[in-house]
């Protein structure tokens, strides 16, 4: 049995008035792919982003209840910028940022300090690797990113994640903006990388998540409605609302 | 039916006064090129054109005369340098501040200043350097204060409303998403304005610059009130000391030019005119360049 | 992949961000600070020395009366206007709604607006001494000046009318259209309309240029002051700026202290200048 690598504990969460998490209650379990589903709007992307502290950046936003990484409070006892390099972040639409290939890899850990150049190849080859593509861009490395395909891009998004050796990986949608193939390309690369992060997914799709991840949970208004291995909780939903979304009768 | 017919006609008549209109403006710069260089072109070549570009000696009124406006390129030349080493810093961190850092109750008082210094006219910062700036380079850095030194503070100011308010404009116009993937990665928000936000808007920036570098080429009024004004031998030509530019070279003598010394006034005028038209070559190039990608 | 140590750094980073910060505060306030301090120094030293004399009086050495000087800058204001304002609208117009978009002749005048835009002023000075006062025999007069600042306002005036009437919605057009309206009816009664605002604001930052301008001026309308003023357009009349200019760099013992107040009244009208321009975008923003 995996430890329990973050710890979601009677989270509530408001945008201004709008209460967006209702008291969610969750276990997250290391080295496993844990799937969020749900209609727009249900707060999965929410939750999501609570976990690396990206909600900070909005305004108005308020959050009570404790988010837990190893058994620190995200919080109260860690600085954001430690917590975005443990948790990283892979977002819906691919956003490289406009420089170099190298440069979009190298960013992150030249952010944390590092500065040997050699030390930086070897970094940015490395999460290139993992993420796929190196044998595709090693050389051009110094080409503009946005020249890149947009399944290209997400993978160097990927990659630019893995560049400041994260522990956990949260991807929000991170296909909706692709192709099926590169789609595929990603889910085979997910699964390739599961045994060394902890990766959690936010994903529209549900063929997908019964496809990639261990754990699903359902999202509706703001409540996580049941929480699941993904085969129990698409074969056999325990709540009657479970089953009417992944039936498709509603959402 | 007559009406429709009468229309029509109303409709082209219109039409090509609009486009008559349209083309006023290129006239109008046909006309300026023209006449520049009708007085402007003879003068060069009976003066010679190296003893013109090339030759520091500027003496108008000796025999033999001498029209060399090489101290006054240089002159002008350092003058934008300093309003630029000045202004650009300054300018774009307020345009920064404007667009990223800025509280949103006090924005609009501080886009409210920036135009009004774009709109106070060049006399009164003229004036103002003149009183203030010009003393206080005398006091605390030593010369007799008209000098490159103040210039440059002056057209630096100058140069400020242009800097900041393309710049900002184009690091506002900077996609959300940027910021988001550098956040994502553990960076602070100074590190993520100055590593990825503002670098993806250096188009922007570039051109605000040259607009900047063509506002204090072109500026007259205020750099002939603290400049000095002195034609300096090249070798003399130091920060405290007094310089004069291609466009106060105009200023201080057609009052009393006559003559192949007023035409070699106009000739300095074509000279800065070439300047502009160089920087406006540029600008074109960014555009299509930011375009293209 | 070996993590590499990010807590001993975290401070740094920390200190470098408070200083960026601190330099960026500082920068904003900085500007703000430069004006304010150019401001109070005109106007602190300039409100005191205005008096009736030297806003209504007879110009002579003791009341340097900056009379003639203002008449001299409204008669420019407006007749620069009179002419410039339906060119460039007229031009603009032409621009957005006749011509093909992306055809030669819009790639021209784009090219000649732009680089009108990017004269010096004493460049254009230098052409209007040529052209108008010496080829023309306008001699140094206020009709030299208008005719130089109107090309020079030009620029202003098409691209800020171009940008009003590029924004007014295309189902304006349609609807006008679709009534069987002919396109010129549509121009003049829906599309000019909807874009004035815009044009107005156009026409405001023009009338602050001409109001501040002196290179342009000062061998084209000259400096020669009326101990009365004229309309008389062939009378050479320094306008406010020029006044200024002349006040600031004359021997007179009150000279300076009569250039501080020509300079506050310049603030004055920059100020509401400003003020009205912002109040027309503000309105446009809200639409």
């Amino acid at each position: 049995m995996n430890k329990d690598k973050i710890k979601i504990e009677n989270v509530d969460l408001y945008y201004g008035e709008f209460q967006a998490l209702k008291n969610v209650n969750m276990r997250i379990k290391e080295n496993e792919i844990t799937a969020f589903i749900g209609p727009s709007g249900c707060g999965k992307s929410t939750l999501l982003k609570s976990l690396n502290r990206m909600n900070d950046l909005i305004e108005g936003v308020k959050i009570t209840g404790k988010i837990l990484l190893d058994d620190v409070d995200i919080y109260k006892d860690m600085d954001p910028s430690i917590l975005r390099k443990r948790v990283g972040m892979v977002f819906q639409k691919p956003n490289p940022f406009p420089m170099s290939i190298y440069e979009n890899v190298a960013y992150g850990p030249k952010t944390h300090g590092v500065k040997s150049k050699s030390r930086l190849d070897e970094i940015v080859e490395q999460s290139l690797r993992s993420a796929a593509m190196w044998d595709e861009v090693k050389d051009r490395l110094k080409k503009s990113a946005l020249g890149l395909s947009g399944g290209q891009q997400q993978r160097l998004c990927i990659a630019r994640a893995f560049s400041v050796n994260p522990e956990v990986i949260l991807l929000d949608e991170p296909t909706s903006a692709l192709d099926p193939i590169s789609t595929m390309k990603i889910e085979d690369l997910l699964a390739e990388i599961r045994k060394n992060y902890t990766i959690i997914i936010v994903t529209h799709n549900m063929q997908q998540a019964t496809r990639i991840s261990d754990k699903t949970g359902f999202f509706l208004q703001g409540e996580v409605v049941e929480f699941d291995e993904t085969d129990k909780l698409f074969s056999m939903p325990k709540n009657k609302k479970t089953e009417d979304y992944i039936t498709g009768r509603f959402g | 039916m007559q009406n429709i017919s009468s229309n029509k006609t109303k409709e082209n008549v219109m039409q090509a006064v609009f486009f008559l209109s349209a083309s006023v403006s290129v006239i109008a710069l046909v006309a300026i090129c023209l006449f520049l260089l009708l007085r402007g072109i003879p003068a060069i070549a009976e003066i010679g054109f190296f003893k013109f570009i090339f030759n520091e000696k500027w003496a108008p009124v000796n025999t033999p005369a001498s029209y060399g406006i090489l101290s006054m390129i240089v002159g002008s030349v350092y003058v934008t340098a300093g309003a630029i080493i000045i202004g650009v810093p300054i300018g774009l961190m307020c345009a920064i501040f404007l667009a990223q850092f800025c509280p949103a109750n006090i924005y609009n008082v501080l886009k409210s200043a920036v135009n009004l210094l774009a709109g106070i006219p060049s006399i009164i910062y003229g004036f103002f350097g003149m009183e203030i700036v010009v003393p206080f380079v005398r006091e605390y850095f030593g010369g007799n204060g008209f000098s490159i030194m103040s210039a440059s503070i002056i057209l630096g100011i100058m140069i400020l409303p242009t800097i900041i308010s393309i710049s900002e404009s184009s690091i506002r116009a900077v996609p959300e998403s940027y910021a988001e993937g550098s956040f994502g990665l553990g960076a602070t928000k100074e590190e993520t304005v100055f590593k990825v936000v503002v670098p993806a808007a250096k188009s922007g920036v570039l051109t605000s610059i040259i607009l900047g570098i063509g506002r204090a080429v072109g500026e007259t009024m205020a750099v002939v009130m603290v400049a000095g004004n002195s034609v300096m031998p090249l070798d003399k030509i130091e920060l405290l000391k007094p310089i004069r530019t291609m466009t106060t070279n105009i200023v201080t003598e057609m009052s009393y030019a006559s003559g192949l010394h007023e035409s070699s006034l106009i000739a300095t005028g074509v000279v800065l005119f070439v300047f502009v038209l160089i920087l406006n070559t540029a600008l074109s190039l960014i555009k299509s360049k930011s375009i293209r990608n | 992949m070996e993590a590499f140590k990010t807590e001993g750094n975290l401070k740094k980073r920390k200190i470098i961000s408070i200083v960026l910060k601190t330099a960026v505060w500082f920068c904003g306030i900085l500007t703000v600070g430069i004006l304010v301090y150019i401001l109070l120094f005109i106007l602190v030293r300039g409100i005191p020395n205005i008096n009736m004399e030297f806003l209504f009086g007879e110009y002579n050495s003791e009341t340097l009366s900056a009379l003639s000087s203002i008449v001299a800058t409204i008669e420019m204001i407006a007749i620069s206007l009179v002419i410039a304002v339906p060119i460039g609208v007229f031009c603009a117009i032409y621009l957005t709604e006749y011509a093909k978009r992306g055809s030669r002749a819009v790639k021209i005048i784009r090219l000649a607006v732009d680089t009108l835009a990017g004269i010096p002023s004493i460049v254009y000075g230098l052409f209007g001494m040529i052209l108008f006062v010496n080829i023309l025999g306008f001699r140094a007069s206020i009709l030299s000046g208008v005719c130089t600042i109107s090309i020079m306002i030009l620029p202003v005036i098409i691209s800020t009318s171009e940008e009003a009437i590029k924004s007014v919605p295309d189902m304006y057009r349609e609807g006008s259209l679709g009534l069987g309206a002919t396109r010129l009816r549509t121009v003049f009664k829906i599309v000019l309309p909807a874009a004035m605002p815009g044009i107005l604001s156009g026409v405001i930052l023009a009338i602050g240029r001409i109001v501040g301008e002196t290179a342009a001026l000062i061998f084209t309308s000259g400096t020669n002051v009326m101990k009365n003023p004229t309309l008389n357009l062939h009378s050479s009349q320094r306008t406010l700026a020029i006044h200024m200019y002349m006040l600031a760099s004359e021997g007179l013992p009150h000279s300076k202290d009569m250039a501080f107040a020509t300079g506050a009244i310049l603030i004055v009208i920059v100020f509401l200048v400003n003020f009205a321009a912002e109040k027309l975008a503000n309105r446009i923003g809200r639409q």
